[in-house]
């Protein structure tokens, strides 16, 4: 029974101590900002790997998903005689939810995991520890441009499947369903306000994107120097960060709309 | 030759990703559209506003002409006024314009309209619309119905 309890205690310290190292982490992380700016080419590079190639699942899943959601919302709007509206239905989802809500998750499985896995290898090989014999801090060298490359491209992603989500609901919507293309548009500008939507979409997709890029960062390299501590680091990663980004939704949500 | 692929793709990756911001912002929400070019503020009271909100179009003849800017309640005379945003290519309304509240549609979204008057001097900033109609609220319409029949019924 006091077992029970005291192995609830033990967790509850650990996680509590793994936020506060994580805390620290991000604060040495932007107070080494100024003195890496010289290094941006290794930002770049990592703007490469996390952005770039995370770009072709983005497209596609945000094409599938505008058409699947101007089909559902066609066939429920139909029955009222609101089929008109179908524009502003999948604008609306897109840039409040969906947009920067299924890019943060696709980024964490795409991206994060991989960061974790980079990152809690080369710990475990001992390259970090090599790095810091070398007077190279690890932090500004590997950590601080891959959390900045995913904290930059998650807007920029969101931004995407949005615009994308959105297109996909017009090559369905208008050319197999038969909503008039004029009414698609109109519709959706007279409903999408640029304050309410589009730019608090846009501030979702930044932190959710920060928040996933901070996590991905920490776990890797917090992780136990062993295969099997690499490889719960990155379950974590994509488990805690998809968690976190569907939770912060939920509250970012309640307090912009 | 690597090192040039990288920047060129992340390049063409952050003009990708500016071009989707600008698509939201023009093509999908109402940005161009929304702001009122050069707008002066004209007022109006009205008995029951109905649902009428914030940023409502305002119209005459059916074209829009300006959005309501604020909606408050006058507290002297308990009517709600409503502060309107006409565009400054339309000043010349005449002094003696008359406003309404209408719905688009049976149920939607209800909008300010304005019938035009016959005087020569034009509506100008700060002026207030004096002749106004209260929207239509759908319930009484349906209570009075109701009730014009229910007398009609036992006339005879």
């Amino acid at each position: 029974m006091i077992s029970g309890v005291r192995r609830v205690g033990v967790y509850s310290l650990s996680v509590l101590a793994a936020t506060g190292r994580a805390c620290i982490l991000l604060i040495q992380m932007l107070g080494s900002i100024p003195s890496s700016v010289r290094r941006y080419e290794l930002f770049v590079e990592q703007l490469f790997r996390v952005g770039v190639l995370t770009l072709p699942i983005i497209i596609v899943a945000a094409l599938f998903v505008g058409m699947v959601l101007a089909l559902q919302g066609y066939n429920t709007l139909v029955d009222f005689g609101a089929e008109s509206s179908l524009g502003l239905l999948v604008a609306l989802s897109l840039t409040r939810e969906l947009g920067p809500v299924l890019a943060g998750l696709l980024f964490a499985g795409r991206a994060g995991a991989a960061l974790t896995a980079e990152i809690g290898l080369m710990k475990a090989t001992e390259q970090l520890a090599g790095m810091e014999m070398m007077a190279v801090d690890p932090v500004r060298r590997v950590l601080l441009p891959r959390f900045l490359a995913g904290m930059i491209s998650v807007p920029i992603l969101a931004a995407l499947f949005t615009a994308v989500g959105i297109l996909g609901g017009y090559l369905l919507g208008v050319n197999v369903l038969g909503v008039d293309q004029g009414v698609y548009w109109s519709v959706m500008q007279e409903g999408v306000d640029f304050q309410q939507d589009v730019l608090n979409g846009l501030i979702k997709s930044l932190v959710f994107g920060a928040l996933i890029s901070l996590l991905a960062v920490f776990m890797g390299y917090d992780a136990r120097p062993t295969p099997a501590g690499v490889g719960t680091a990155t379950t974590l990663t994509v488990v805690l960060s998809s968690l976190l980004v569907l939770a912060m939704d939920f509250s970012l949500t309640s307090m912009m709309f | 030759m690597k090192r040039q692929f990288i920047e060129i793709t992340v390049g063409l990756f952050v003009v990708t990703g500016l071009v989707a911001l600008l698509f939201l912002s023009f093509r999908v929400s109402n940005l161009n559209s929304d702001s009122v070019s050069d707008p002066y503020q004209v007022n109006a009271r009205f008995d029951n506003i109905g649902s009428l909100k914030v940023r409502a179009p305002v119209t005459m003849a059916g074209v829009r002409i300006g959005r309501v800017n604020e909606i408050r309640l006058d507290s002297s005379s308990y009517q709600a006024q409503v502060i309107m945003d006409i565009s400054g290519d339309y000043n010349k309304l005449p002094i003696d314009s008359s406003a309404s509240i209408n719905t688009q549609g049976l149920l939607g979204e209800q909008f300010v309209s304005l019938e035009p008057g016959g005087q020569q001097k034009y509506l100008k900033e700060g002026d207030r619309i004096r002749l106004t109609q209260s929207a239509v609220v759908l319930e009484n319409l349906i209570g009075q119905l109701l009730f014009s029949n229910s007398t009609e019924g036992t006339k005879k």
